[in-house]
C-alpha cells in the first residue's frame, strides 16, 4: 500500500498533463518571467515602429525607412537616443516625486501583464506549467487594482513638475482615469456573471465551452473598448498629453530616459489593455473552429498555435488602437466627462442589470451554458447575442451622436463670468480722465 | 522727417493732412460728447495678483498650437477661461516703413512676407494698388493668370487652414492629406515662378513670368484630382461626432457682432453675412466668372469650418473657369513707365538702354496720388493702401491685414470656453502672425 502511494507520488511528480510544483515552479516561474518582460520591452519598442508605420501608411508617407532595412532599427536608434540624451531637472520641480513617477507609470504598466494567459498550458517532464507568469485566483481584481496605481505616476508628474501645463495634465488624467475606471470595472461583471470565475485562465477556458464572449456581451465589450481607450490615455481621450493645448501634458518637463519611461507605461499598457480584450472577449489563446487545440491532452505544438493565435488578436487589438488614434480628433474635457459620467455609467448600470435577469431566466429555463442548437450553435450564447443586438440597436438608436457628446456645453453666461472676474483680481477700476 | 516726405496732395480726398503725415481716422464719439477709449489691459503684473482659485496661464508665443508667436495671457477657473488678454508684436517686421525705402517692384518681395501662406495672391493685389496708381491696364491674360494664381493661393491657405485646425483639434490624418495637395500646387507655383513660398511673382504690369509649357495640363490635372481629397476629409470630420461636437457652439459670433469688429472673410460670412469682396467688388474680372459665396448660419467654428471647405470647392471651380479662359497674347502691358525694354534692345540700342538703366535704378515713377485696392484674400478682406509722392517709392504703404481685424475678437470668442476651446476658436480665425504683426 505505501509501495503504491509512493508510486502514485511518483508518477504524479512527473505527469505532464498535471500542474508543475515544488521547485520546477520556481525555476519555470524565473523563466516565465524573464521571457514575458523581455518580450514585452521589445514588443514595445516595436509598437512605437508600428505606429510610425501605420499612422504612415494611414497618411499616404513612407515612415521611418533610413536605420537598417526598411527602418526596423529605428527603435534601438530611439532608444540609443534617449538614453544618451540630457536628463533635465527643473529648478522648480519637487525631485523626488519628479524623479519618482516615471517609475510610479512604468512598474504597474509592465506588472499587469502578469496575470495574463498568453499560451495553452506546456506540459513537461516537470508537469503542466501554465502559460500566464501568476495565474491569481483574483485575477481580474488584480489588474484593476494594478492598472488604477498608474494614475499616480502621470498626477504626481504633472504635481511635481511645478509647470501649469503639467498640472493641468495631471489634474485631467485623474479625473479621466477614475472616471472610467468605474465603468471598466462595471463592464467586466457582466463577464464574470458568464464565466462565473475571477481567474483568468477559467474565463478563457470557459469561453472555450460556450462560445467567445464578444457576441453575447456586445454591450459590454464596445463600453470595455472604449473605457480601455480612456485608460491609456489614447486618442480620442488623450487629453492629459494634448500636444495642442497642453505642449506635452504631464510629461512637458521630462527629457531623456524618464520621458521614454511614459512612453514605455503608455505603450505598455497599450498592450495589456488589448492583451485583456482578447482575454476577457475573444476567447483568449484559444483557436476559433479548432476544439482539439484548445482542449486538453495538452502538447508543446498547442501551446506554439495559441501562443501565436494570443498574439494575433492582441495584434488586431493594438493596430485597432493606433486606427483609431489616426482617424478621430480628441474629446474635450467637460465632454469626456460627460460621457463617462452620464453616458457609459447609466448604460453600464443597467446593462448589468439586464444581463443578470437574462442570465437568471436562461438558467431558470433549463438551458445550460454547454447547450449547442443543432449540435453547433451555443443556444445560450445565441440567445443572449441577439438579446446584445436588441440593446444595441436601443441604445445606439436613443443615444445618437448628437446626443452623446454636447456641444460647447460648459461654457459659462455672461453674468457668472462677471461675477467670477471680479472675485479674481484687486485690481481697481480705470479711473475716467485720470 | 525727411522734407522729401512734405508733399501737397491734390486728387481726390487726400490720406494726408497738411503736414504730409497720413491722416488718423478720427476717435469715436459718443452721444454725450465723451471719447471712448477702451479698457487699456492690464498690466501683467497686476493680473498676477490674482486671489483665490484662478490661475494665470501663458499660452504663447512658444506654444505649438497658436500658430506662430501670438500670446495669449489666460486667466482660467479651473479650465474655464475667465479672461484673455492676447499680446502680439513678437514678430514685428516693419514691412509698411520699409516699405516707404523700396521701389514699387521692390516691395512685392516684402508683400510674399506678411501673410506668408497667401503669397501669391499678395503679390497679385500690391500689383493690383500700384497699376491704379500708375493708370496701367494690364492684359487679359495677365489677368486670367492672376486670377489663377489667387485661388490656387486661396486653396493653399486654406488647406494649411484646415491641416493645422485639425491637428489642434486633435486630428492629426488630414493635417497631412491637406499638405500632400498643397504640395502639388507649390509644384505648380515652383513650375511657374520658381520660389514656393516667397513667390515675387508680379510685376507693375505684369507678371515675373510667363507659365511654362504644359503648366495648363498640370493645372487641369490639379483641378481634377483635388476635390477628391476635399471629399475625403469631409467624410472624416463634417458628420463625426467628436469633430461636431468639438466645434459647434464654440466662438459663436452673431452677424451684428461680426460686422461691427470688422470681421471679414470666412469670419464673417460664417455669421451669416454675404460679404465677398470678389463678388461685392469685383477686381480682375471675378464678376464673370460663376462661383457661389458660402454663407453660415451660427458663426460657429464650425460654420467657419463648413464656409472654408466649401470655399475649396468653389476655388476649384473658379480655376477650371479661368483655365478654359486662358487667352494667348502678352503677359506684361506696353506702358513704358514701368516695362522694361527687350534685353536684345538693351544691348543693342542706347535709348532702350538708358530706358532700362533708368527703370532698373530709379524705379518707375507713378504721378502724384493714392490708391487702395481691397482683395479677397484666404483670412478676409485684404487691403493695400499706397501714397505716391510722385517719386518711385511709396510715401506711405499700408496693409488692411484681416487677420489682425479678425484676431480682434479673439477675446470675446473665447472668454467662458474651456481652455482646449481657447485653441479651436484660435485656430479657426486663421491666423497667420506676419500679416498681424507686419
Amino acid at each position: 500500500m505505501n509501495m503504491c502511494a509512493a508510486l502514485m507520488l511518483f508518477q504524479h511528480a512527473y505527469d505532464p498533463q498535471a500542474p508543475v510544483h515544488g521547485a520546477p515552479w520556481l525555476w519555470f516561474s524565473i523563466i516565465k518571467i524573464l521571457v514575458v518582460f523581455t518580450v514585452l520591452m521589445v514588443t514595445i519598442a516595436y509598437l512605437t515602429l508600428a505606429e510610425r508605420k501605420i499612422s504612415a501608411w494611414i497618411q499616404d508617407r513612407h515612415g521611418p525607412n533610413r536605420v537598417g532595412p526598411r527602418g526596423l532599427a529605428q527603435p534601438l536608434a530611439d532608444g540609443l537616443k534617449n538614453i544618451m540624451k540630457e536628463e533635465t531637472y527643473p529648478s522648480a520641480a519637487y525631485s523626488p516625486l519628479f524623479i519618482l513617477a516615471p517609475v510610479m507609470s512604468f512598474i504597474p504598466a509592465l506588472i499587469t501583464f502578469a496575470v495574463i494567459p498568453f499560451a495553452a498550458p506546456l506540459p513537461t517532464r516537470w508537469g503542466l506549467v501554465d502559460m500566464s507568469i501568476a495565474d491569481l485566483p483574483v485575477g481580474f481584481l488584480y489588474i484593476l487594482a494594478i492598472a488604477s496605481l498608474g494614475v499616480y505616476g502621470i498626477v504626481l508628474a504633472g504635481w511635481s513638475s511645478n509647470n501649469k501645463y503639467a498640472l493641468l495634465g495631471g489634474l485631467r488624467s485623474s479625473a479621466q482615469m477614475v472616471s472610467y475606471e468605474v465603468s471598466m470595472g462595471l463592464a467586466v461583471v457582466s463577464v464574470l456573471l458568464l464565466s462565473g470565475n475571477v481567474s483568468l485562465s477559467s474565463i478563457v477556458s470557459s469561453q472555450v465551452k460556450t462560445g467567445w464572449y464578444f457576441f453575447p456581451l456586445l454591450i459590454g465589450f464596445f463600453l470595455f473598448l472604449v473605457a480601455a481607450f480612456a485608460e491609456t490615455n489614447r486618442l480620442p481621450f488623450d487629453l492629459p498629453e494634448a500636444e495642442s493645448e497642453l505642449i506635452a501634458g504631464y510629461h512637458t518637463e521630462y527629457s531623456s530616459m524618464k520621458f521614454s519611461m511614459f512612453f514605455i507605461a503608455e505603450y505598455s499598457n497599450m498592450t495589456t489593455a488589448s492583451a485583456l480584450l482578447t482575454t476577457l472577449f475573444f476567447g483568449g489563446w484559444a483557436v476559433p473552429f479548432w476544439t482539439t487545440v484548445n482542449t486538453a491532452p495538452w502538447h508543446w505544438w498547442k501551446t506554439v498555435i495559441t501562443l501565436v493565435c494570443f498574439m494575433l488578436k492582441t495584434g488586431f487589438f493594438l493596430f485597432l488602437y493606433m486606427w483609431i488614434r489616426w482617424t478621430l480628433p480628441r474629446f474635450r474635457y467637460d465632454q469626456l466627462m460627460s460621457v463617462g459620467w452620464k453616458v457609459m455609467l447609466p448604460i453600464a448600470l443597467a446593462y448589468l442589470v439586464v444581463m443578470a435577469g437574462a442570465v437568471l431566466a436562461l438558467d431558470a429555463a433549463g438551458i445550460a451554458p454547454t447547450a449547442r442548437l443543432g449540435g453547433f450553435l451555443p443556444t445560450y450564447w445565441t440567445l443572449l447575442g441577439v438579446l446584445n443586438i436588441v440593446l444595441a440597436v436601443l441604445v445606439f438608436v436613443v443615444l445618437d451622436r448628437g446626443r452623446l457628446v454636447s456641444p460647447a456645453s460648459a461654457r459659462v453666461g455672461p453674468v457668472e463670468l462677471a461675477e467670477l472676474r471680479a472675485m479674481s483680481t484687486r485690481r481697481p477700476a480705470p479711473v475716467q480722465g485720470d | 522727417m525727411s522734407t522729401k516726405r512734405t508733399v501737397d496732395v491734390a486728387i481726390g480726398t487726400s490720406g494726408l493732412d497738411e503736414q504730409g503725415r497720413p491722416r488718423r481716422a478720427p476717435l469715436t464719439v459718443n452721444e454725450g460728447g465723451t471719447v471712448t477709449t477702451l479698457e487699456p489691459p492690464p498690466a501683467l503684473e497686476d493680473a498676477l495678483e490674482l486671489e483665490g482659485e484662478h490661475m494665470l496661464i501663458n499660452l504663447g508665443p512658444q506654444h505649438p498650437a497658436t500658430h506662430g508667436v501670438l500670446r495669449l495671457v489666460l486667466e482660467l477657473d479651473g479650465e474655464t477661461v475667465v479672461r484673455c488678454i492676447p499680446h502680439i508684436g513678437y514678430l514685428h517686421c516693419g514691412f509698411e516703413k520699409i516699405g516707404e525705402y523700396r521701389q514699387y517692384n521692390q516691395v512685392i518681395p516684402w508683400t510674399d512676407r506678411e501673410d506668408y501662406l497667401n503669397s501669391i495672391g499678395n503679390n497679385v493685389a500690391f500689383a493690383l494698388g500700384a497699376e491704379r496708381l500708375f493708370g496701367i491696364e494690364i492684359t487679359p491674360r495677365c489677368t486670367v493668370l492672376r486670377l489663377i494664381a489667387m485661388e490656387l493661393s486661396r486653396i493653399i491657405s486654406h488647406l494649411v487652414w484646415l491641416g493645422t485646425t485639425c491637428i489642434d483639434i486633435g486630428a492629426f490624418t488630414p493635417f497631412l492629406w491637406a499638405f500632400e495637395q498643397r504640395e502639388r500646387v507649390y509644384e505648380l507655383l515652383e513650375r511657374w515662378v520658381g520660389a514656393r513660398l516667397t513667390t515675387s511673382a508680379t510685376r507693375v504690369g505684369g507678371m515675373a513670368a510667363d507659365i511654362p509649357a504644359g503648366w495648363m495640363d498640370q493645372l487641369q490635372h490639379f483641378i481634377k484630382t483635388f476635390p477628391k481629397t476635399v471629399d475625403e476629409i469631409d467624410r472624416v470630420l463634417t458628420t463625426n461626432g467628436i469633430w461636431v461636437g468639438r466645434t459647434v457652439g464654440l466662438g459663436v459670433m452673431s452677424a451684428d457682432e461680426a460686422v461691427n469688429y470688422g470681421l471679414s472673410g470666412p469670419m464673417l460670412r460664417a455669421s451669416g453675412v454675404a460679404f465677398d469682396v470678389r463678388r461685392d467688388f469685383p477686381y480682375l474680372d471675378y464678376e464673370t466668372y460663376d462661383f457661389e459665396v458660402p454663407v453660415g448660419t451660427h458663426g460657429d467654428v464650425y460654420d467657419r469650418y463648413l464656409v472654408r471647405m466649401e470655399e475649396l470647392r468653389q476655388s476649384t471651380r473658379i480655376l477650371a473657369q479661368a483655365a478654359a479662359r486662358l487667352p494667348d497674347g502678352p503677359v506684361d502691358s506696353d506702358d513704358h513707365r514701368v516695362v522694361l525694354p527687350p534685353k536684345s534692345k538693351a544691348m543693342s540700342d542706347m535709348e532702350s538702354m538708358i530706358h532700362h538703366f533708368k527703370q532698373v535704378m530709379e524705379g518707375p515713377r507713378p504721378p502724384l496720388g493714392e490708391s487702395y485696392v481691397a482683395v479677397e484674400s484666404p483670412k478676409g478682406e485684404k487691403g493695400y493702401y499706397m501714397v505716391s509722392d510722385g517719386t518711385a517709392k511709396p510715401v506711405r504703404w499700408r496693409i488692411r491685414p484681416p487677420s489682425f481685424v479678425n484676431l480682434s475678437a479673439i477675446g470675446k470668442m473665447v472668454e467662458g470656453h474651456l481652455l482646449s476651446d481657447v485653441i479651436a476658436i484660435n485656430a479657426s480665425i486663421d491666423i497667420v502672425m506676419g500679416e498681424i504683426d507686419r
